[in-house]
């Protein structure tokens, strides 16, 4: 009975196009927002704000990035890994460049050059679609995480090409290196991701997201209509690797603390591959929902079996892990290709009708 | 006569040692609307793709608005004010009623990145001064009741509408029609005609359509050209198109046998 | 730089013997990308859709083969145990993934195979394990000369038997009343299915057919490299081989995999060492790629025509 919506009554278009047209949806929000900025880091714990949360927050925010590609405009990208490196390598190179920039900057800075270097490799996607174009985003995996590990400029000249990720504060609060408590962290985290979900939602509900879907569902009346292929499909490129790669340098310098080009591999992109399918192509939503799935689950797996007393072994548990994903991606593209989100949709509309079945 | 809005000279289109198009010449005038009839492979299509940049025609030239069209892609002819609907709709399948009018509106709404960053201020202001804008299409239309539906869903009758709305968002000069009416039943055919002279009466907008029913096609429309294999065997009123001995051995003709 | 573009240009001059072991050896591992992009056009050209799973089946295969060899079985049982396997596997795609998937985009589907990769891989080995297995089938490995060239009798082996494989499968669509029939459902899946021809029925064979690829494939590379989950990673270099022989086309998969076979090894020998090495991870995917902005339709391939 609570969430209804008769005597909501909209009179102008602003309301009616706004994001939560609801009331109850704008509480609701309120609510989980007051709960992520202010009561989780007052009671969660070390261990759950820096395994959990914070993988959880720069997953997202690498899933929003490859949903605005892949769900938006419809452009299968296998490269994200390499885009996420990119951003990881452009803000270590910034940050020990310029010492003195604020590191705010320096992530956007790196999602800008991501950004960059994914407009390079979008200017295939004239020519090629499809599984064509994701062929020639495996190239982009490949050759990066190649030219990072290869050469000595991007770390560096370390010797062992692992390096840690350099002290930097925010208003007087340690957000990187040791010194940096997980609350700092993870608030820092939360604010970066919140904002730039919310830029992602505004671009995906307005002229450009409309582009990007008029490109996605198909390309030659969209270009009939008079939207330009090439230039769409390219700002799809440049901000959707704009997002992996502040997730990129989120990962490198907040989550794990060095930079690695081998934490951006392969199996990095599939695995933000997943968590759009699972969480719902071209929708923000399911990007956050994904990526709660897929860090919960190992977590679940791990869990689970010990205390039912049939602890399972490492290997083991990532093996069940490939066959849950896989069961799920081809579960999902059957029944349910608008994933998690359209179901916690589905869900809302049964309970506004709530108690009644129809 | 009053001024001519689109004149196609000697167009010819090959594909491979095909030619869909040979020599076709006629002219659209400001106003008119003008039917293209021809039995099946006639190269209606052709031409229409033609006049909207998506082949390039392999001879002969194509004035628009009183200028030589060079070789141009179709998202240059749709900012020159030329807008279509398809014979197997082109909607977008995965977005709202509302949503594809609105893309219709995409020429016309610029402001630049930053600005959709924020959906803020001029943005929005924009996005809601087009929101009215596609709110009065769907009125004439008389899909205000499909708005928020995905389009994927709606009965085929129904998308044909919505295709035209979108057509018509973006305020056309020339509005190219390729079977509006194909696999309509007669009551949904009815409201069709009715849309398209309207459309025609209160916006001014210029028509070509392409039509099989005949009964339509001469009712409609001011003039009618007639291709058949490729080439144009008449042009000219409706009523000097019927009675033409080889558009009735071509054409109607097999009709009335 | 202009040295190391240009110097191993005077190198290859000067010592002519060595780049033809190189070149060779390049040959002989690109027969290896083709038997793996023939299992991709086999299905593709039958059902239309592009397995990203076939790599993974090369693993499955290798594994299935040495497990059963593990526990005793003779290769000639091992073999025909695995085979069963593959058909079975076959099987359970066409009825779960693909039935239900019948007429969706192909971008669809084949998001769908890279779920049935994952899906596979995870079984095969909860199943088998993951360790690195040995793998010998007897085949010797001893390098032979020829010519003043020097060659690996095992590559030459695997050449000859990958050639074979090739001659069958060829007999098979040529000659065979079920390989027409499968001509016909790659030519017009729904003129196909008109004049009788059963649909799902094509694609289990086209599946278990390309199962038995997969399963040569895996032996072969298997006893070279050991039977690992790498296999599956090498497999995927069989997506550039396509892009340069085309989809479509059974000779572009065979010519498509020698060149990248081929040019990798040169490139890697020659070129790499000047630039830091290792160059073989990417070398096949952008030299596709840069195919990709002249030719989008592979060497043998039919050119795409866009209609409304």
């Amino acid at each position: 009975m609570l969430y209804r919506e008769s005597g909501q009554f909209k009179s102008d278009y602003a309301a009616d196009q706004a994001i939560f047209p609801i009331r109850q949806d704008r509480i609701g929000m309120a609510a989980i927002l007051f709960a992520a900025f202010v009561v989780v880091p007052l009671i969660a714990d070390h261990y759950f704000l820096s395994t959990i949360l914070i993988p959880f927050l720069i997953f997202a925010l690498a899933a929003i990035g490859l949903n605005i590609l892949t769900g938006y405009c419809g452009q299968l990208s296998l490269g994200t890994g390499g885009f996420m490196a990119c951003g990881a390598f452009a803000a270590y190179k910034f940050a020990t460049a310029f010492p003195e920039l604020n590191i705010v900057l320096v992530f956007l800075l790196s999602g800008g050059v991501a950004a960059a270097v994914g407009v390079v490799f979008g200017v295939p996607s004239l020519r090629i679609k499809g599984f064509y174009l994701a062929v020639a985003t495996l190239a982009a995996q490949f050759f990066l995480i190649w030219l990072f590990t290869k050469l000595p400029w991007f770390t560096n000249y370390s010797s062992s090409g692992v390096i840690s990720a350099p002290p930097r504060s925010v208003f007087g609060f340690y957000v990187t290196g040791i010194e940096a408590t997980a609350e700092a962290k993870y608030i820092f985290c939360l604010t970066l991701v919140a904002v730039l979900a919310l830029v992602a939602k505004n671009l995906v509900r307005g002229r450009i997201g409309r582009a990007w879907m008029a490109i996605r569902d198909m390309d030659i009346a969209a270009e009939i209509i008079g939207i330009r292929p090439l230039r769409t499909k390219l700002l799809a490129f440049a901000v959707s690797s704009f997002y992996c790669g502040v997730a990129g340098a989120l990962w490198a310098f907040i989550y794990t603390s060095s930079v690695e080009a081998l934490a951006f591999d392969i199996n990095r992109s599939f695995q933000i591959l997943f968590m759009i399918i699972i969480g719902g192509l071209g929708s923000i939503l399911g990007s956050f929902l994904g990526a709660a799935f897929i860090v919960l689950l190992p977590i679940f797996l791990n869990v689970v079996p010990t205390a039912l007393g049939v602890p399972l072994s490492t290997a083991t548990i990532a093996h069940f892990e490939y066959m849950i994903f896989g069961a799920l991606i081809v579960f999902f593209l059957i029944v349910e290709p608008h994933g998690l989100a359209r179901l916690w949709q589905l869900a809302k509309e049964k309970l506004r009708l709530w108690p009644f079945p129809h | 006569m009053s001024e001519i809005l689109l004149k196609v000279e000697n167009v010819s289109l090959g594909f491979g040692g095909v030619k869909a198009l040979s020599e076709v010449s006629f002219d659209i005038v400001k106003g008119e609307i003008r039917a293209i009839i021809g039995p099946n492979g006639a190269g209606k299509s052709s031409m229409l793709n033609c006049i909207n940049g998506f082949y390039q025609p392999s001879a002969g030239r194509i004035v628009y608005k009183g200028v030589e069209r060079s070789a141009m892609r179709p998202h240059a002819a749709a900012a020159g004010g030329i807008a279509r609907t398809f014979q197997n709709i082109a909607l977008f399948k995965g977005m709202s009623t509302l949503d594809n009018i609105m893309t219709g509106r995409l020429l016309k709404m610029k402001r630049g990145f930053f600005w959709q960053c924020l959906h803020w201020g001029p943005a929005r202001a924009e996005e809601i001064a087009h929101r009215e804008f596609v709110e009065r299409i769907i009125d004439f239309l008389e899909i205000q009741a499909i708005r928020k539906t995905p389009v994927g869903r709606l009965p085929y009758g129904l998308q044909k509408r919505v295709e035209l709305g979108r057509a018509l968002a973006a305020e056309p000069e020339l509005l190219l029609l390729d079977e509006p009416m194909a696999g309509m039943n007669l009551e949904e055919k009815e409201d069709m005609c009715r849309f398209i002279l309207d459309v025609n009466e209160e916006f001014g907008t210029t028509i070509a359509l392409i039509e099989h029913d005949m009964g339509v096609v001469m009712d409609i429309s001011d003039r009618v050209v007639v291709l058949e294999y490729g080439r144009k065997i008449a042009d000219g009123v409706p009523d000097a198109v019927k009675a033409d001995k080889r558009v009735i051995d071509a054409y109607l003709g097999v009709a009335h046998e | 730089m202009i040295d190391i573009l240009f110097g191993p240009l005077k190198e290859i001059w000067e010592f002519p013997a060595f780049f033809a072991e190189v070149v060779i050896g390049g040959l002989l591992s690109g027969v290896m990308y083709s038997l793996v992009a023939l299992g991709f056009v086999l299905i593709f050209k039958a059902s239309g859709v592009f397995n990203f799973a076939q790599g993974a089946m090369v693993l499955c295969a290798a594994l299935t083969f040495v497990g059963f060899e593990e526990l005793g079985a003779p290769i000639w049982l091992a073999l025909i145990l695995t085979l069963g396997v593959m058909l079975l596997m076959a099987l359970a795609i066409e009825r779960l993934v693909l039935r239900p998937l019948v007429n969706q985009a192909p971008i669809i589907l084949f998001m769908a195979t890279i779920g049935v990769t994952f899906f596979i891989d995870g079984l095969f080995q909860t199943i088998w394990g993951s360790d690195v297995k040995r793998l010998d089938v007897g085949i010797p490995k001893d390098p032979i000369e020829f010519a003043g060239v020097q060659v690996n009798s095992f590559d030459i082996v695997a050449a000859l038997i990958a050639g074979a494989l090739v001659g069958g499968l060829a007999f098979f669509f040529q000659s065979t009343r079920i390989g027409r029939a499968l001509r016909a459902v790659a030519d017009d899946h729904q003129a196909a299915q008109s004049v009788g021809i059963p649909l799902q029925t094509i694609w289990v064979i086209v599946w278990a057919v390309a199962g038995l690829v997969a399963l040569v494939a895996g032996i072969m590379w298997g006893s070279k490299l050991g039977v690992q989950f790498s296999l599956a990673l090498i497999a995927l270099k069989a997506l550039p081989v396509l892009i340069l022989g085309g989809f479509t086309s059974i000779p572009g998969a065979i010519v498509g995999g020698l060149i990248i076979g081929m040019g990798e090894k040169v490139a890697e020998v020659y070129w790499a060492p000047g630039i830091g090495g290792g160059i073989e991870d990417w070398f096949a995917y952008i030299l596709a790629l840069v195919f990709l902005m002249f030719r989008p339709q592979g060497l043998f391939g039919e050119k795409i025509i866009e209609r409304v």
